[in-house]
């Protein structure tokens, strides 16, 4: 085990940019983006008509998808492992003098990992939502946006340029907008659908500044040649290039300090922050950076800051999420957190590239199979979200308990759920390096662990163990806080809502393991995060797995002893200075008000008033004098043929004149 | 005179376009003495209709031989059959073509926009009587066959005196007419008078410059003046008065500053469909003349040109928008709108570079198409009567208020031809200034490159002013407002259909304008 677990530093970094054109069954992979998309239009579209078999279309659109997404990953694995980068070049897109864009896609080992896992989880939650949506009016649009997201996101992943990923990246960007406020009628969903479109607007401008950056330098934005011609640019464009990559990872991502809009994004439907908000959608910073692997390897300055981001959001969502009472903001808190791994790994290097897709991979069934089972617990428990009135619940609700539970382990790294495959290797190589860095890193990812541990047993037994802290309706003594609330009558889930859970709760137990045998995964990837060779961290692999489960074990005993074994109390606790503070996610959005909102209304409002005063005033002037004038001209139209005809004799000894004079 | 006369070689095929739409002219007046009242008007409409259609074939298939051998010079010379004359040949042709669903139709009231006998006097029993009898003046389509006639010769003259018989052929139907609408036939007579006397007084210019160019050159043919200005010694002053009052005579028929003032009488008191036959056909054959007299005789003496030809253009932006600005006329704020317009494509003339000829070219087609469907439009927003009767247009721009919320169709189209007009991309009015402010550049013509950008953005408050009126403004509750009553009269279809197709061409030109631009780059050669 040890070799297998031990990790890699890069020897010669063998970045692959040699790609070969599509052919046979790789060049559908048009149908990929094609399929969601004709669903989308489908969908919106037809409108009301399509109401009552809309869902099963959108369902169908996803499940296509991903059918032609295995065969290409089938038809990808016939190949050699140096033919695996396959370019389909679509047609040419922006043929502008200088700038020559193609739409293309590229399918290689990393897009198509992406592939399968947008459009397998996603089709999961797709049927999760027929369920789980059934009672909306508005499910059929629910499932366009579903279908335009997976579409979108396939674009993000499959794009041979910068320009078409920043297309899918302004693509879900907006489907998270539409989702989170899918419910729009409450003012507090719109705000919070904004507030996440506004965060994402600052990394986007951190996106298309490395875009003008990437034209700047290398005169093209797409992969083969930015990637492939790192070594003729200066490692100061490389630094200013790569972070703005990062700005722009930050604001998908949720990372510190663009982390705000993730919480409140839970407003959207439960299967939204599963799929959008937990699995996918947010870990496309993590692929930004990945995939930009060779400008990073330049610009070490820049690998040391994404390293820190990452670093800082893992403590900090940990945190959060210790403190929050409602399931799915601990849950988002927890994301936060783990793509805090992530970033963290993708900073380290090549020896980090592969283990943050990998981590991404085995997060994205495990942690959308959390926020299913949240989402059925909520649909058990008339959409309450306050884990301080659940308790109990595992008698009531045998599938999500057990499915929740595989989950759990998994996120806490239990051997052998995935998250300990995964979330491992990165806390090893976190450890691996020179001076005073693994030492850092190291004891933070460590560090990391504990916290993960404690707050998700923290969610697990608030919501599951204890006593019940709801409304039964007869047993509640009358006259308390308790008998006040709506009565609850916990139920499972309908079987089109159980199933993906299942499905997700085996990915979480034995993905990780499967893909880990024989280093298979990192195998797989080589052909894009190139070939690592083995290298040792500071502190031996098998201490550092051992205060990685000590710390862990110790988490989750605390938990067990302060939510399971003692009661929790219904009214919130005041708590101490942390948990206060962790409660309002560390003061982030007072922060971002001091220093962003205030300012920034204070910066409009002096721009309306100079816009008023001095622009409109002046283009009111001016609008006043051409007026004037053409009163003044039009004088000249009297309507007299003598004196029109005057006025062409007179220009015409004008014009006469004027050529004349050109002689003298 | 011993020799005798000899008989010019003459390749006809080479005339087809000229003959099919001329000839059709001469079969109309044949009909108009010939075939019963009942039929004729369908007749007619079919005979012209398929005249224009004919001589757009017949366009298309002589291109290819243009595009090889570059051009050819027919009946001796007197006819050039070159890239930039084919293409304004082909251009008059289409745009004739829907013009003249616009002029036949008869909209839902069954009344064409033509007095039912121009001859009687207006307001007299007689002119009621004609009317109760349902007659129509069909002279109308033979008429327009014969100006076309006189505009596809127009930019294909070789030498002068054939180029102001072309000018007279396509002047004098116009002036006829101008005078021929049904309603407000005092104002229409009234502008068909002016605009007869401005034209004749600007072809004695135009004529004055032939005359003192024969003086100069010893020869009308075009190319042995251009060949003279480099050669003749001495004779400076008399060539160069004679190209001034040449042009003269052309900028009068192009509406340009300060020869333009026969424009917004004439366009408002015309009827309307011919108003948007005379913005587009006259404008691309007169511009299609200009380009030929511009770059087959002016080059080399450029440098004395430029000062005022320069004047010519900033004026014509300038007054052309201005007073565009105050006009609350429909129908004169678009007239005002073609003289600025004029302006616009007088700069690619003046460029004096290929892709400026391109430029030109393209320009004429996106403004004609455009402004034959907007003035369309106007044909169909009537003023009604206290009694219900629908009476003639409603111009007055407080008449348009609302109209988006009453006929978003309508008004979303009359927003896109103004949107074209204003030159927003996607338009090909964006193209076309685009591509007329480059060639300007190109040609060393920055400063009206600058103006004429200057002038597009004044421009655009007027055009934006009414699209406001008609989606943004409420209308005025019945009773309230201070004109008559405003309706939409349907169409009999032939309107509908025109406006879609000048609607569609607008879009497509100015979302896939390369084909089209690529075609007239290679069309944009004069031959000598």
């Amino acid at each position: 085990m040890t070799s297998s677990i031990a990790t890699h530093l890069p020897a010669a970094v063998a970045f692959s940019t040699a790609s070969v054109p599509a052919e046979g069954l790789l060049s559908l992979a048009w149908l990929l983006v094609a399929l969601p998309l004709a669903g989308a239009a489908t969908l919106l579209l037809v409108g009301r008509r399509a109401d009552a078999w809309g869902h099963w279309l959108g369902v169908l659109a996803s499940a296509a998808s991903f059918l032609v997404g295995f065969a290409m990953f089938i038809a990808l694995l016939g190949r050699p492992a140096d033919d695996r980068i396959v370019n389909l070049h679509l047609f040419d897109w922006i043929p502008a003098g200088n700038l020559n864009v193609e739409a293309g896609l590229q399918i290689d080992p990393l897009s198509l990992t992406f592939v399968l896992l947008v459009t397998f989880v996603g089709t999961l939650i797709h049927i999760y939502s027929v369920a789980y949506m059934e009672h909306d009016v508005d499910r059929r649009r629910f499932f366009a946006y579903l279908n335009l997201f997976v579409a979108a996101m396939l674009v993000l992943v499959l794009a041979d340029s910068y320009l078409l990923l920043f297309v899918g990246w302004e693509g879900v960007g907006l489907v998270s907008y539409l989702l989170i406020g899918f419910w729009f009628q409450s003012t507090a969903n719109a705000v919070a659908a904004k507030k996440a479109f506004i965060a994402n607007r600052i990394g986007d401008l951190g996106l298309l500044i490395a875009l003008m950056l990437m034209f700047a330098t290398y005169g093209a934005v797409d992969f083969t040649t930015v990637l492939g011609g790192v070594d003729g640019v200066s490692q100061g464009t490389l630094t200013a290039i790569g972070l703005m990559l990062l700005l722009a990872a930050c604001g998908k991502s949720a990372q510190f300090p663009l982390q705000s809009w993730l919480g409140d994004a839970m407003a959207g439907p439960t299967p939204v922050s599963a799929l959008i908000h937990a699995a996918t959608m947010v870990t496309a910073g993590v692929y930004l950076i990945v995939r930009s692997g060779p400008i990073f390897d330049g610009a070490p300055d820049a690998q040391l800051v994404v390293v820190i981001v990452g670093a800082i959001t893992l403590i900090f969502g940990a945190i959060i999420g210790c403190a929050k009472d409602d399931i799915k903001k601990a849950l988002a808190a927890s994301t936060m957190s783990q793509i805090g791994y992530m970033i963290l790994a993708a900073g380290l290097g090549p020896i980090g590239y592969a283990l943050a897709i990998f981590h991404l991979v085995t997060h994205g069934f495990f942690k959308a199979g959390l926020f299913l089972g949240a989402g059925s617990v909520m649909h058990g428990m008339g959409d309450q979200v306050n884990m301080r009135q659940f308790g109990a619940l595992r008698t009531y609700m045998k599938a999500t308990y057990i499915t929740f539970a595989f989950g759990w382990l998994a996120i806490l790294g239990v051997p052998p759920f995935s998250g300990f495959w995964s979330k491992d290797k990165i806390i090893e190589a976190a450890f691996v390096g020179e001076g005073w860095r693994p030492w850092v890193f190291g004891t933070v990812a460590l560090l990391g662990a504990g916290l993960t541990a404690f707050y998700m047993s923290r969610v697990f037994f608030m919501t599951f163990f204890g006593a019940k802290r709801w409304n039964d309706g007869h047993k509640t003594r009358p006259g308390t806080a308790l008998s006040k609330q709506p009565v609850q009558h916990p139920h499972e889930s309908p079987r089109l809502m159980v199933w993906p859970m299942i499905v997700l709760a085996i990915g979480s137990a034995a993905l990780g393991g499967l893909l880990s045998i024989g280093n298979v995964f990192q195998t797989w990837l080589e052909p894009v995060t190139g070939h690592v060779e083995e290298h040792e961290p500071v502190l031996a692999v098998w201490l550092i797995m051992t205060l990685t489960l000590a710390l862990v074990a110790a988490g989750l005993w605390l938990a067990y002893v302060q939510y399971a074994k003692a009661p929790v109390p219904v009214v919130v606790p005041v708590g101490s200075v942390l948990t206060r503070a962790a409660r309002k996610d560390l003061y982030q959005d007072d922060v971002n008000d001091a220093l962003l909102v205030e300012p920034g209304k204070y910066l409009t409002r002096s721009l309306v008033y100079g816009d008023r005063q001095v622009v409109d005033g002046a283009v009111g002037g001016l609008g006043h004098i051409m007026v004037r004038l053409g009163e003044v001209v039009r004088r000249s139209q009297t309507g007299y043929v003598r004196s029109y005809a005057a006025m062409m004799t007179v220009g015409l000894v004008a014009l006469v004149a004027v050529v004349l004079a050109t002689r003298i | 005179m011993t020799g005798g006369f000899t008989a010019p070689q003459i390749d006809w095929a080479q005339l087809a376009p000229i003959i099919i739409v001329l000839g059709a002219g001469v079969v109309g007046v044949l009909v108009e003495a010939f075939v019963p009242r009942g039929v004729r008007r369908n007749v007619q409409l079919a005979l012209t209709l398929l005249a224009s259609a004919g001589a757009l074939i017949a366009v298309a298939a002589l291109w290819s031989g243009v595009r090889e051998t570059g051009g050819t010079s027919v009946v001796g010379g007197s006819i050039l059959l070159d890239g930039p004359a084919l293409v304004i040949q082909g251009v008059v042709a289409a745009l004739t073509l829907i013009a003249l669903l616009v002029v036949a139709d008869r909209t839902e009231t069954g009344e064409s926009a033509f007095a039912p006998a121009a001859a009687a006097v207006p307001g007299s029993d007689y002119e009621q009587l004609a009317r109760r009898a349902g007659l129509e003046q069909t002279e109308v389509f033979p008429l327009i066959m014969f100006a076309a006639g006189g505009m596809m010769i127009f930019p294909a003259a070789g030498d002068l005196l054939t180029m102001f018989v072309a000018l007279e052929v396509l002047s004098l139907p116009l002036y006829l007419l101008s005078g021929l609408a049904r309603r407000r036939r005092l104002l229409s007579q009234e502008a068909a008078m002016k605009y007869f006397l401005l034209g004749a007084f600007a072809s004695a210019f135009f004529l004055f410059g032939v005359g003192l160019l024969y003086g100069f050159a010893g020869s009308v043919r075009l190319d042995a003046i251009a060949e003279a200005t480099t050669t003749v010694v001495g004779l400076d002053p008399l060539m160069l008065a004679g190209v001034a009052m040449l042009l003269v005579g052309l900028l009068f028929k192009i509406g340009a500053v300060p020869f333009h003032s026969w424009t917004p009488d004439v366009y408002q008191g015309a009827p309307t469909p011919i108003t948007g036959f005379m913005a587009a056909c006259t404008k691309a054959a007169a511009f299609g003349a200009l380009l030929r007299v511009v770059y087959v005789v002016v080059p080399s003496i450029v440098w004395d040109l430029r000062p005022a030809l320069w004047a010519v253009v900033i004026l014509t932006m300038a007054v052309g928008t201005l007073v565009a600005l105050v006009q609350t006329d429909v129908k004169r704020i678009l007239a005002y709108s073609a003289i600025a317009h004029t302006g616009f494509i007088l700069t690619g003339v003046v460029a004096l570079t290929s892709s400026g000829i391109t430029s030109v070219l393209f320009y004429v087609l996106a403004y004609g198409a455009a402004s034959i469907g907007i003035f369309a439009i106007v044909t169909l927003v009537r003023e009604v009567g206290p009694d219900g009767v629908v009476l003639g247009e409603a111009t007055h721009l407080s008449q348009w208020t609302g109209l988006g919320r009453s006929n978003p169709w309508l008004a979303v189209t009359f927003s896109l031809f103004l949107l074209s007009f204003a030159g927003i991309p996607l338009t090909a009015g964006f193209i076309a200034k685009f591509t007329a402010f480059s060639a300007a550049v190109e040609g060393g013509a920055t400063p009206l490159a600058i103006a004429g950008a200057v002038a597009s953005a004044i421009a655009v408050f007027f055009y934006v002013r009414i699209i406001v009126l008609m989606f943004f403004t409420d209308a005025p509750r019945a009773g309230d407002r201070t004109g008559a009553e405003v309706t939409v009269v349907k169409s009999e279809g032939l309107t509908t259909v025109a406006i879609a197709l000048t609607a569609l061409l607008t879009v497509l030109l100015g979302v896939f304008p390369s084909p089209v631009l690529d075609l007239m780059a290679q069309a944009a050669k004069f031959i000598p």
